[in-house]
């Protein structure tokens, strides 16, 4: 069912996908992330977890320059994707962005069909030849979005028309239309029912075989439930991070400690 | 409510903020009573004020929807107008001779008597007979029906205008005058069918014969270059201020300056357009082209206040959302943002052209107030507009141009609420949802 991913060979040398060194974020004279050093594994799923404020959605952004679109914003440190510094000059952030896709809080399809909402980034990047090849794509898209059922009969129907759910996985299908190798997920399920989320969940799951997943979430139970490595964020700075079996059984530090079972945040 | 039955509601009661918002409700009420009546006065006032002045520009202006017109059947004597001597000809003769028919006690050869047998016919009427014959020259030695406009007076007569009982001396027509009139009248030869002249004929100094034709003309060659000039220029400038400009003092700066020319007086503009177009760069006087870019430097800021309103109205998440696909930002801005701006920014367009076009202070300083009896074939001719017209009319003694003033007004906000009612029906159509 799924493509033969791109740059298999390099994943496979490495066990690091994204390597963050001593990041800093500042919004103006606010320090909003100190220090911050992480390896992201390829091909699983990270969840940035914290309680609000704590910073994860601003590091999150900083993996595929979302922050440059803020003035104030300035990011320092060194944070390469498969060892290629996405800050250098020389990267253009089109060019990240194409290869580290983002899937955000609220679902933001585009006040456009369904079939135009997945064939805008592969439009706009030239992926396809012609019309059969844009039609493969959005199809593919859809499917592994598991999306297809429910949307092939509706593809020219406006994708705001879809339930906050569909409308996610939409979302996600846009994301994986450009063929992206690492997707950022924001919250995505935190405007979702149980049910819509229970569905992304699983999605998410079947991604992480092609993909390198990073998840921020404020719910510990989807944390535990759909990563492989958890990150516990607190004001600004990453308290811990390790396989999310010993965060959640095993925690080394109080505040992270103090966080899952409740105590704050 | 007010029957205490229970221990609970005995002890609400005695709670202290219970207390204070029972003894402040009244006056609160009252007071927010005052306040609706206060709104609701306000607005039977406004409206009682609109209603007066439509009422009084309607009740003025419907006597111009209609014009005297007098029948005549017209012998086209060869000798007076002999087909060899086309276009020149005794025209007026032939129209004397086709009115004195009816009036046997008359001799066409006492001029005076002549004159005011003809004065009852638009000084025009001579004219619309010779286009007539000119473009047929076969009709001349015939006897042709000719319906032709009654002059001011006798039309002001027709429309009840002239007050019969006044004394002789302070009518503008005399006795003997209103005499001849009633005997057309009664021998069925004046009728009173639509104006259709108001739209078809350009000004005259003839309130019969004037229309708004040149007006017209006028001012959609002004509205047009108007158009052409502010719209893709208060949307570039407002595309790179809102979404490309770095957020810095100069575009603070820049910022203000737009705001505060959207409040300049208009006459400024005006002026501005004397020295810079006409003195300047030297175009020419009286012409819609230099009357569009005067309109364009008013509505351009108009139009770029309303376009940085719409493209901030658009949700920062569809910028999100094309940005994370790997959209480059002009690509979000013309693929996403512009299109979901644009019903705000088509409204705002055409509300700027709608105050475009009724201004009237910078037409008249650069010349647009010209009588100018033709229409406009370029943005270069002279020409009006609908308010330099209104303008000229209302200027003019004749009194035949005062119900054509009140009309041309009409015409004007005829145009502004159907510009309006067309931003209204494009906003609610192309309106998203999200």
């Amino acid at each position: 069912m799924f493509d033969t991913p791109h740059s298999a060979i390099d994943e496979r040398l490495s066990d690091t996908k994204i390597a963050a060194k001593k990041v800093q974020v500042f919004y103006g004279d606010t320090h909003a992330i100190k220090d911050v050093d992480i390896n992201i594994q390829p091909r699983s799923v990270t969840a940035f977890i914290g309680p609000s404020g704590c910073g994860k959605s601003t590091f999150l952004r900083c993996l595929n320059r979302m922050n440059d679109t803020i003035d104030i914003c300035r990011v320092e440190g060194e944070i390469t994707i498969d060892g290629e510094d996405i800050y250098d000059p020389k990267v253009d952030p089109v060019q990240l962005r194409a290869k580290v896709g983002m899937v955000f809080q609220k679902p933001n399809p585009f006040p456009k069909s369904i079939y135009d909402n997945i064939a805008y980034g592969p439009r706009i990047h030239g992926l396809a030849k012609n019309k059969a090849e844009l039609d493969e794509i959005v199809s593919s898209s859809l499917q592994k979005a598991g999306l297809w059922n429910e949307a092939k009969d509706r593809l020219d129907e406006p994708g705001t028309g879809l339930s906050g759910g569909q409308q996610q996985r939409l979302c996600i299908a846009r994301a994986i239309a450009v063929n992206p190798e690492v997707i950022l997920m924001d919250e995505p399920c935190s405007a979702l029912d149980p049910i819509a989320t229970a569905k992304v969940e699983e999605l998410i799951d079947e991604l992480r075989t092609n993909y390198t997943i990073v998840i921020v979430t404020h719910s510990m139970q989807q944390a535990a439930r759909v990563s492989q490595r958890t990150a516990f964020f607190h004001l600004g700075i990453l308290v811990e991070e390790g396989l999310t079996q010993d965060i959640f059984t095993n925690p080394q530090d109080k505040r992270t400690q103090d966080y899952i079972t409740g105590r704050f945040g | 409510m007010t029957d205490i039955t229970s221990e609970d509601s005995r002890k609400a009661l005695c709670n202290p903020t219970t207390e204070a918002v029972r003894n402040s409700l009244s006056r609160r009420n009252r007071k927010q009573v005052l306040l609706q009546s206060f709104g609701i006065a306000a607005i039977l006032f406004a409206m009682g004020m609109l209603f007066i002045l439509l009422g009084s520009i309607i009740s003025s202006g419907y006597h111009a929807f209609t014009q005297t017109h007098i029948q005549l059947e017209v012998y086209v004597d060869p000798e007076e107008i002999p087909a060899d001597g086309l276009p020149r000809g005794g025209f007026n003769d032939v129209l004397a001779a086709a009115m004195a028919v009816h009036f046997p006690g008359i001799d066409l050869a006492d001029r005076v008597a002549k004159r005011e047998l003809t004065s009852i016919l638009s000084n025009g009427a001579q004219f619309i007979l010779r286009d007539k014959v000119v473009s047929d020259p076969s009709l001349i030695g015939q006897t042709i029906s000719l319906s032709v406009p009654a002059s001011d007076p006798y039309d002001q007569l027709n429309k009840g205008l002239v007050e019969r009982d006044t004394p002789e001396q302070f009518r503008r027509i005399d006795d003997a005058a209103i005499a001849r009139f009633d005997r057309l009248k009664e021998l069925g030869m004046v009728s009173a069918p639509l104006n259709t002249a108001l739209i078809t004929n350009a000004d005259s100094r003839f309130p019969e014969l004037a229309g708004l034709k040149g007006a017209l003309v006028g001012s959609f060659w002004a509205l047009l270059v108007c158009f052409l000039i502010s719209f893709p220029l208060g949307i570039g400038a407002a595309i790179y201020l809102e979404e490309f400009a770095p957020k810095n003092r100069y575009s603070d700066l820049i910022e203000i300056n737009i705001n505060n020319l959207a409040a300049v007086p208009s006459v400024v503009f005006g002026l501005l357009a004397l020295a810079v177009f006409i003195g300047w760069f030297g175009l020419p006087r009286s012409a819609p082209f230099v009357g569009g870019l005067t309109l364009a430097l008013m509505t351009m800021p108009t139009i770029i206040i309303a376009t940085r309103a719409a493209l901030k109205a658009v949700p920062p998440s569809i910028r999100e959302a094309a940005l994370g696909v790997g959209a480059s930002k002009h690509q979000v801005v013309f693929g996403h943002v512009l299109p979901l701006a644009m019903p705000g920014i088509l409204t705002g367009t055409i509300i700027g052209l709608a105050q475009a076009l009724g201004e009237t202070a910078p037409l008249l300083l650069i010349g647009m107030n010209a009588f100018i009896t033709s229409a406009a074939t370029s943005p270069f001719d002279s020409a009006t507009a609908l308010p330099t017209q209104i303008f000229i009319w209302a200027d003019s003694p004749e009194r035949g141009f005062v119900s054509r003033t009140s009309a041309a007004i009409l015409v004007l906000l005829m145009f502004l609420v159907t510009m309006n009612a067309v931003a209204i029906f494009l906003r609610s159509k192309f309106e998203r949802k999200w």
